[in-house]
């Protein structure tokens, strides 16, 4: 029987940690993930002070490179993968984003719209006179 | 039949309405879990109203003026660095090495401490300059945003010193292993908050 009753707690690394080789594996995927950290960080910071790039996507560039920075961290550091065992995990992180979401966008778009409709200052002077 | 036990005690073979509920290990890491996602709602809370108030300065001193990105990226290597070396603590432990924990731990401490010393420098060089909490909306939300920040990472550093006064006093107990389990997730996470935090606090709010 290989089937697992349960799902895996968050954190856990896959292999069973029992063998010494399972070690340096777990070694090997820490290392890659701080390599690929660092690379996308040094990305992150050179794309923001560089002048090559098109200036208006580069915000949306610099999102995008957060995002792969957060999901290797997820992966390589916190270990969450897309297997069975990890369904619970993933549930709870995936709702933690919508929330996350709804919450940083409802407000720009919400306070964007509040200032768009605000009457400019000088026009409010005018009406008073 | 014979029933073998897994790494958990768990017996396989049986479904899950049958064998009860989940080991301690799995319960406990889980419901951290939750509340790092809750803590990440509420961080998600800061960063909209940083958002927000980004260009709210109020005729003070904005970003452009006031962030330094050498000491930044300096930061951000100190807790990408203590990030990995918490993790070869999870490693250590769990191949129950004594002294790999104890020097993994101190690396991950000092490197924490450094990224904080660097972070408490660079709020102490802008009240210096009059750019204070409430000096504008901007100076509010960045410092409200990247002190709740701080402040965790603070405990974290707190916590992983208590943690080895109990690895030293009780050993890797199973009790010891959860509570180093949690502790190694909040670090983890810590590090994922950063990430947002110089890519919209300091790389997005000196853009024009």
């Amino acid at each position: 029987m290989t089937d697992t009753s349960y799902d895996r707690a968050p954190g856990d690394e896959s292999a069973p940690l029992e063998t010494e080789e399972s070690g340096s594996s777990g070694l090997l995927v820490y290392s890659i993930g701080l390599l690929l950290s660092l690379i996308l960080t040094a990305t992150s910071f050179w794309a923001a002070n560089t002048t090559l790039l098109w200036e208006p996507g580069i915000p949306l560039g610099l999102a995008v490179l957060a995002v792969a920075q957060m999901g290797i961290h997820l992966v390589f550091f916190l270990h969450i993968t897309t297997g069975p065992d990890n369904t619970n995990n993933v549930l709870a992180l995936a709702f933690g984003m919508l929330i996350v979401t709804v919450v940083v966008t409802g407000s720009l778009v919400i306070m964007t719209n509040l200032n768009d409709n605000l009457m400019p200052p000088a026009e409010l002077m005018h009406m008073q006179r | 039949m014979s029933v073998t036990a897994t790494l958990d005690g768990v017996p396989r073979g049986i479904p899950a309405s049958e064998a009860g509920p989940a080991s301690k290990r799995i319960v406990v890491a889980f419901g951290f879990w939750i509340f790092l996602l809750s803590d990440i709602v509420m961080f998600s809370a800061l960063f909209a109203a940083y958002a927000v108030l980004m260009r709210a300065t109020a005729g003070g001193p904005s970003g452009v003026e006031l962030f330094n990105q050498t000491s930044v990226a300096i930061e951000t290597v100190c807790l990408l660095a203590s990030s990995y070396t918490c993790g070869l603590m999870s490693l250590a432990i769990a191949r129950r090495q004594h002294l790999l924990t104890y020097l993994a731990a101190a690396a991950t401490f000092a490197l924490g401490a450094a990224f904080l010393a660097i972070e408490l420098r660079e709020f102490a060089g802008m009240i210096a300059r009059d750019a204070t909490p409430q000096r504008s909306g901007f100076l509010s939300a960045f410092f409200t945003l990247v002190g709740c920040h701080g402040l965790h990472v603070t405990a974290g550093l707190v916590w992983l010193i208590v943690m080895m006064a109990q690895v030293a006093v009780r050993g890797f107990h199973d009790v010891v292993q959860r509570r180093l389990r949690c502790f190694s997730l909040f670090w983890h996470f810590l590090d994922i908050v950063w990430v947002w935090l110089f890519t919209v606090v300091y790389l997005m709010g000196v853009r024009p």
